[in-house]
């Protein structure tokens, strides 16, 4: 268990995933891509399903990968990854190291049974579900991964219906329960925190879960510039919890602020005026949703000092 | 020595994929096919085959992680059947283009509805447009021959593309039958190690596989993977010749003539239907009726210009189908008269052992007598011919 920190400071300065991408200013799986190859290095390959990341990433010829690249289809990112890591290693290739990096619909939703069937045969492969909280690439759907109350193209803000009517699914848990070694939640605002949890996670054996929140300037309705100040706000609000799992012990990497009562200080009103995606939540959808951030928290809570 | 021994359909795919050292496996269960992948299972637990084995929680996941694995470099190998092919069908559209040359047997059981597990080839007709070369076997030493030379002619760098060999539910996947193994050294030399130059995921040469392509690209995928396609017929030729020279069988490549050269009418087979149809033709020469078979044993590619050739002797031509496509034939027929456009000869096709219901002898001499009666008039009755159908007059 190296508990080393990793900071921006520490990365190369070579791009294993290039500039000239096509990706929309300010997005957060961008960000999260770049320095994570610069954790993993070049001996790395790479799958990605039908996702923003494929068309922004590598439409050809022109190929932002300079690590082996790989695409089959949508819903199978757990597995093609498990395949080439095998392969790897019938072919006396066992060293390197093989990442899935899949959106949140590609994990939660249609990817799930590939991921779960991975996930318990304990597949050697590092999976990365970007979360941006929907189907950004098909232009803004809900997915499983999208938060209550929120606007999108299949939730939209009608005058019968406003936004997601269900919470979000909480796939970190479900993975925790298939007892793989490693399991973690970060975020794009917090680089050391994100970057010490990939190179653990590149160095482990075994089936490792990371799901990164990523904001998405496009589908949330928020400026670029804002990219981390909402990511950021996500964690202080508690909408966001960053945590790892790690043989069999949960531990909260970051806690927000708590009142005297040990509740969550800021509330999620503060998280929701950032994003267009929420404006239209009236006052009692706001309420509900900051009920389940506070069951939420006294869950992770409850959680971590279950799991330890 | 090569051994001989008496074994299933499936244990001679299993054991073909092991004497073919294949070095990864990624299947799922499912009947007729499921002794296949516990054959797999006992051979690399017993350590008697070494290859890595995932034993997967679909067959959708099946052929995505053999896709993957082959496109990583290495020999790999799945099987399925029916509902498992039905699941796999967005992935089977991957390999080709790609250019990846994976072998999978599939054991052809019906589709639901109603659901059923006997042999009906709707699981694989629906499949043909997607690439992979598809050819019909008839008993199981054809099934471990053709895992060899399925993995020789597609990894061979003028091809380059997934193959697919079929073998009827039951009939033969749970038959049993003397098949003859080549000695390991022999199928060595004729199956060298795959060289995935082409195409590879090694971080020391970096290589982007499956990328998303404008239309600027993908017509030329399309055309490339059509002309691989006819180029096959070539290699499925020459790997023919070779194995018999080799190894005394000899399947003569994309179709097998029997007694055509003088016929007035042929019919034209696929599969185990094959074995019985021959039967009928000998007898029936012995009554002095000039009849033939064809055993078409590819359909894709498809013989075009060997049953246009074939088509020259003959006066008419019966084809057999064991599935349909609703309101234009079974789908061999509708190929078959496609192949022959022009030629202004008849061309029946009949329906027969839909969901698994037996073809019998009578039900397949029917067919010559229907075809013979064809010849002589030189016109067809009915185009399509329902065979022991209940409350259908054929």
């Amino acid at each position: 268990m190296s508990s080393t920190k990793i900071t921006i400071h520490d990365l190369p300065k070579e791009n294993l995933f290039t500039g000239g991408h096509t990706a929309c200013p300010g997005c957060g799986a961008a960000i999260l891509v770049r320095n994570a190859m610069k954790v993993f290095g070049k001996n790395t390959v790479i799958y990605t399903p039908a996702n923003c990341l494929l068309v922004f990433g590598g439409t050809y010829p022109n190929i932002s990968w300079k690590v082996p690249y790989h695409h089959v289809a949508f819903e199978n990112t757990a597995v093609c990854s498990a395949g080439i890591k095998r392969a790897l290693k019938a072919s006396g290739k066992d060293d390197a190291l093989v990442v899935g990096f899949a959106g949140d619909g590609g994990t939660a939703d249609i990817g799930m049974q590939a991921l779960s069937g991975a996930a318990e045969r304990n597949e050697d492969i590092l999976y990365i579900m970007y979360d941006n909280e929907a189907y950004m690439n098909t232009g803004i759907q809900r997915s499983g991964s999208t938060p209550y109350g929120a606007w999108t193209t299949t939730t939209p803000a009608g005058k019968v219906i406003k936004g997601k009517e269900r919470f979000k699914k909480d796939v970190p848990q479900i993975m925790i329960a298939h007892n793989v070694p490693y399991v973690a939640t970060a975020s794009i605002a917090y680089p050391t925190d994100l970057l010490t949890k990939l190179e653990k996670a590149k160095n482990m054996k075994g089936f490792r879960y990371l799901q990164v929140y990523s904001t998405c300037p496009t589908g949330w309705r928020v400026p670029p510039e804002k990219t981390v100040e909402v990511a950021k706000k996500a964690v202080e609000t508690g909408m966001w919890t960053l945590y790892e799992y790690e043989n069999g012990k949960m531990t909260i990497n970051v806690k927000p602020k708590l009142d005297e009562n040990g509740n969550l200080a800021v509330p999620v009103r503060d998280y929701l005026k950032m994003q267009g995606r929420f404006r239209h939540m009236t006052d009692a959808q706001i309420e509900t949703l900051q009920k389940w951030v506070n069951e939420k928290w006294k869950r992770d809570l409850a959680l971590e000092k279950a799991l330890q | 020595m090569p051994e001989r021994r008496l074994v299933s359909g499936n244990y001679a795919a299993a054991y073909g994929a092991l004497r073919a050292n294949v070095k990864f496996i990624a299947a799922f269960p499912i009947t007729p096919q499921t002794f296949i992948v516990e054959h797999i299972s006992e051979f690399v637990n017993d350590g008697i085959m070494k290859a890595e084995f995932m034993r997967v929680e679909s067959e959708h996941s099946a052929i995505s992680a053999t896709v993957s694995a082959e496109a990583t470099g290495v020999r790999s190998f799945t099987a399925t059947a029916s509902q498992g092919l039905a699941l796999m069908h967005e992935i089977l559209a991957i390999p080709a283009p790609l250019r990846l040359p994976i072998v999978m047997p599939v054991v052809n059981r019906t589709v639901a509805a109603p659901i059923g597990i006997w042999a009906e080839y709707n699981d694989v007709m629906p499949q043909r447009d997607l690439g992979w070369m598809m050819m019909f076997v008839e008993d199981n030493q054809e099934v471990f021959d053709m895992i060899i030379q399925g993995y020789r002619i597609a990894e061979d760098k003028r091809v380059l593309l997934p193959f697919m060999p079929n073998l009827d539910a039951f009939i033969l996947s749970h038959t049993y039958e003397p098949v003859e193994f080549a000695d390991q050294d022999d199928i060595d030399d004729f199956l060298p190690e795959y060289k995935a130059e082409h195409a590879h995921l090694w971080p020391d040469d970096p290589m982007a596989i499956g990328v998303f392509s404008p239309p600027e690209y993908i017509q030329e995928y399309r055309y490339q993977t059509e002309q691989a396609m006819e180029a096959s017929k070539k290699v499925i030729k020459e790997v023919n010749d070779e194995f018999a020279k080799e190894f005394g069988r000899d399947y003569h490549g994309l179709v097998e003539e029997f007694m055509t050269d003088d016929a007035e009418a042929i019919m034209i087979t696929l599969g185990t239907v094959t074995s019985t149809a021959r039967k009928v033709v000998m007898d029936m020469r012995k009554e002095g009726k000039k009849v033939g078979l064809v055993k078409l044993r590819f359909l894709r590619p498809f013989p075009k210009e060997e049953l246009r050739k074939i088509a020259e002797k003959v006066d008419a031509i019966g084809v057999y189908d064991r599935s349909i496509s609703y309101s234009a034939g079974g789908p061999a027929f509708v190929e078959v008269r496609n192949a022959l456009y022009g030629m202004e000869k008849p061309v029946i096709g009949y329906l027969a052992g839909l969901g698994g219901r037996d073809v019998m002898y009578s039900d397949i001499k029917l067919m010559f007598e229907k075809t013979l009666e064809a010849a002589g008039k030189g016109k067809a009755d009915k185009e399509v011919v329902w065979v022991g159908t209940r409350g259908v007059n054929p």
